[in-house]
């Protein structure tokens, strides 16, 4: 309600573009904005990456704690991910409890993170039922400019790839070692401009969206989650066309969000 | 604090009276400033302050928000310091805990000393701070940060506030504790500086000392403040300054 | 705030006399020392036990008998008379709430509108999210901005697109005498209307908005550097193309757009209240 108001002229002239082909910041409809990737940025934490995909950034955070199994997956550890819109990062977010659009990110890039079996839950788990290590992924947006899902994923995913398990600091092992990490999800998001689809939306571009689409994808070429957002629809042929662009961009991606440090 | 494991007290001051990251007693860890590194905030500031980095951003003057926060005669300042869940050693469960809601207020008190709120009447000035990477003194670090960002945002005030903590290790005075002098130390008494005024807008003390440590503490304090006064009014001048384009003179 | 005495209200510097280049102008800090001054605080700066201080971020004039300091950033502060754009934020019963970038939303009163609204339906008129230019009229002390949409070059826009820049960039988009709005608009076949308040509309076809969106986003992210001039120029005469000249209807295609036609002269270049004798108006000249 303190945010700002979308000027209705905007999103005309955004609609306007996209139906000759064209956006605002003149991008070509499946590009992608300039993607930057800063591995451990954050040296208190176990893993960390920040992220820039154009304007908006965002800060990721993995940190390895004991704790106990849930009781009915006694041989699993515990994953557990969590966004954080903070009010420093745009107008339009307010301080207060976590809003449904923190949820939503941090939900679908935990999705995505589950399904690709990116962490191995089985290999966390120190002693059955009773020890095993807690995974938190936080991740924490600092400038909000738009598709704040992939850029949270590429930052979750590079903490991740880029994580030690701190044993000997928890007194569980001689030495501290790498976090092992399986497949990386990429997260791609679409979103519908009239009849045209764009990848990777400013927040202008958002802001005229009917209905938006990210399609998070590993390096099998599997489709590991999905989530239809705002209002709009898409036609399965839009899917299937998204998914083989999502399949492109991820590789492209994955590739940087396994780099090492800079 | 949040370290795993009790540790010994270990030794903060060498027989040379060197510090553990081999600083002297008055001696800064290394600054650095970026005045206007967001694009949505209406002013922003990053701050490197030894092993700490704390982002500021401010919203504003706008409409209030919850409106009856909004008071006649001047704009409300309202601050919100917060920290990340990763930016200590034992994960920081998100949200503000009450250390963090007193922080947020003292911080607040001291930009309304200085900021000229009386000119915005109705409004609010938001000042945002998010400790990403802490190690003692991030209350320092995010009032340095949030009042480059206030200036960067264009509010109208008396000055610009440096802060810095003073402490005590191995019963000696000593600038600007860094973690392991914070845990293990006798004292902390962080405070920030008017440079222009010489008086004092934010100042808390926990420990213990003797009137005549407290009284050289200030001193300490206050002579800090003026190195990273300058820090700060750099970082503006770097952001502001007129240069000359490349190939501007087609 | 108790420290020291101040005097006048900040404005955003806009006056009546001619500044000296701005490449001699000194960049103040708040609370930094204005020396050497026997003149009197004016806008942007404030007196303490005899000294005069700059209590704002941003370039020193001596406006005698006063000193004063224009912001180099900073929202918009409304002044009586300006001209800006205004986005409908709410829709209440006998007025709408405008954002013009401002510390508070604007109220427009329908009896401001050319319209004959009846009590409940102003949302008939203008919903929000629609965009109108209108004028400051009245300034209160309680921080309520008074504005209209009564006289020439005010009124709802219908077409084009609304970019934003920072309100201290606006005598450089303006330039000297309007040299600076001329020469975009010749190049792109744009539109151009300002506003005080650092929104710009654009109109014209989707190449000469986006080519004026560009040179707008040169001029605000580089504003403050000499040389700026040049480079502008350098990017309008580098994109120029055959056929570009003149304004084409824009595509009315989407859903989003109303039936009603254009129903707006074009807005002056320069709103009278930011003329080009405004301090920073120069800047482009010297650059």
């Amino acid at each position: 309600m303190s945010g700002e108001v979308a000027s209705e002229l905007r999103t005309t002239h955004v609609l306007d573009l996209a139906a000759s082909g064209k956006r605002l910041d003149g991008r070509a409809l499946d590009e992608y904005r300039a993607v930057s990737i800063e591995p451990g940025f954050i040296a208190t934490a176990d893993g960390s990456a920040l992220v820039r995909l154009g304007d908006t950034v965002v800060a990721a955070g993995v940190k390895l704690e004991l704790g106990k199994p849930f009781p009915d997956t006694p041989n699993a550890g515990v994953l557990t991910t969590n966004a954080e819109l903070v009010p420093l990062s745009s107008p339009t977010f307010e301080p207060g409890p976590p809003q449904p659009g923190a949820i939503e990110v941090s939900r679908v890039v935990d999705r995505a993170i589950r399904a690709a079996e990116t962490i191995d839950l089985a290999r966390l788990c120190v002693t059955p039922g009773e020890k095993t290590w807690v995974c938190y992924v936080d991740l924490h947006v600092l400038d909000h400019s738009g598709n704040l899902i992939d850029a949270a994923m590429l930052a979750g995913v590079s903490a991740l790839a880029h994580a030690v398990v701190p044993a000997k600091r928890f007194g569980v092992a001689e030495a501290d070692y790498a976090l092992a990490v399986g497949h990386l999800p990429i997260e791609c998001t679409f979103v519908r401009l009239g009849d045209a689809i764009v990848v990777d939306p400013t927040f202008d571009e958002e802001q005229a969206a009917q209905g938006r689409l990210t399609i998070a994808t590993d390096e099998l070429g599997r489709v590991v989650a999905m989530q239809k957002g705002l209002v709009g629809a898409f036609s399965p042929d839009d899917v299937r066309s998204m998914v083989s662009r999502a399949l492109a961009h991820g590789d492209r991606l994955r590739a940087a969000a396994r780099g090492g440090p800079a | 604090m949040g370290s795993v494991g009790a540790k010994e007290v270990p030794v903060l001051l060498s027989p040379e009276g060197l510090r553990i990251d081999g600083r002297k007693l008055d001696e800064l860890r290394p600054i650095r400033i970026r005045a206007g590194p967001l694009h949505q905030a209406d002013g922003s500031a990053f701050v490197e302050w030894g092993a700490n980095k704390v982002m500021a951003a401010v919203y504003g003057p706008r409409e209030v928000h919850p409106r009856h926060l909004q008071q006649n005669n001047k704009a409300v300042i309202q601050c919100r310091y917060n920290m990340a869940a990763f930016s200590v050693d034992e994960r920081k469960r998100p949200g503000l805990d009450r250390r963090s809601q007193e922080i947020s207020k003292v911080i607040a008190e001291a930009f309304e000393s200085v900021v000229f709120a009386e000119e915005y009447p109705r409004t609010s000035i938001d000042v945002y701070i998010e400790v990403l990477q802490a190690n003692a003194g991030t209350r320092c670090a995010g009032l340095v940060a949030a009042s480059v960002a206030l200036a960067d945002a264009g509010i109208p005030m008396a000055d610009l506030l440096p802060a810095v903590a003073v402490g005590k290790i191995d019963g000696k005075i000593a600038l600007d504790l860094k973690k392991e002098e914070d845990n293990f130390g006798e004292a902390d008494l962080p405070m920030a500086l008017v440079p222009q005024s010489g008086r004092l807008v934010l100042l808390q003390m926990e420990g213990h000392m003797t009137p005549e440590e407290l009284s050289r503490s200030l001193d300490l304090g206050v002579a800090g403040c003026k190195v990273i006064y300058e820090k700060m009014k750099q970082a503006l001048r770097d952001r502001y300054a007129t240069t000359e384009l490349p190939g501007g003179s087609a | 705030m108790s420290q020291g005495h101040r005097s006048g209200h900040r404005s955003r510097g806009r006056g009546e006399s001619s500044p000296p280049p701005a490449r001699d102008r000194v960049l103040v800090l708040p609370g930094e020392e204005i020396p050497g001054s026997a003149l009197r605080p004016g806008a942007g700066t404030y007196r303490l036990g005899g000294k005069v201080y700059a209590s704002v971020l941003g370039l020193l004039e001596p406006k005698p008998p006063f000193v004063t300091v224009i912001p180099l950033s900073g929202r918009y502060i409304p002044k009586a008379g300006d001209t800006v754009i205004g986005i409908v934020t709410d829709c209440q019963t006998t007025f709408w709430l405008l954002d013009i970038a401002a510390p508070r939303w604007a109220p427009l009163h329908v009896t401001g509108s050319p319209w004959k609204v009846e009590v409940g339906e102003t949302d008939r008129y203008l919903r929000v999210g629609q965009a109108v230019v209108v004028r400051v009229e009245s300034l209160e002390a309680t921080g309520r901005i008074g504005v209209t949409m009564l006289g020439d070059g005010l009124g709802k826009l219908e077409e084009g697109t609304i970019v934003s820049v920072s309100p201290a960039r606006i005598p450089r988009v303006v330039g000297r005498n309007g040299s600076m709005v001329r020469s975009i608009t010749a190049h792109t076949g744009s539109q151009i209307a300002v506003g005080q308040n650092g929104r710009i509309w654009i109109g014209g076809s989707p190449e000469a908005i986006q080519r004026t969106r560009e040179a707008l986003r040169m001029i605000d992210e580089q504003g403050q550097h000499r040389g700026l001039t040049a480079r502008v120029e350098s990017y309008l005469s580098s994109t120029d193309r055959p056929g570009d000249r003149g304004p084409e209807r824009v595509p009315v295609e989407s859903a989003h757009r109303d039936a009603v036609p254009h129903e707006l002269p074009p807005l002056p270049a320069e709103p009278d209240a930011g003329g080009p004798d405004g301090p920073g108006a120069d800047d482009a000249a010297e650059y």
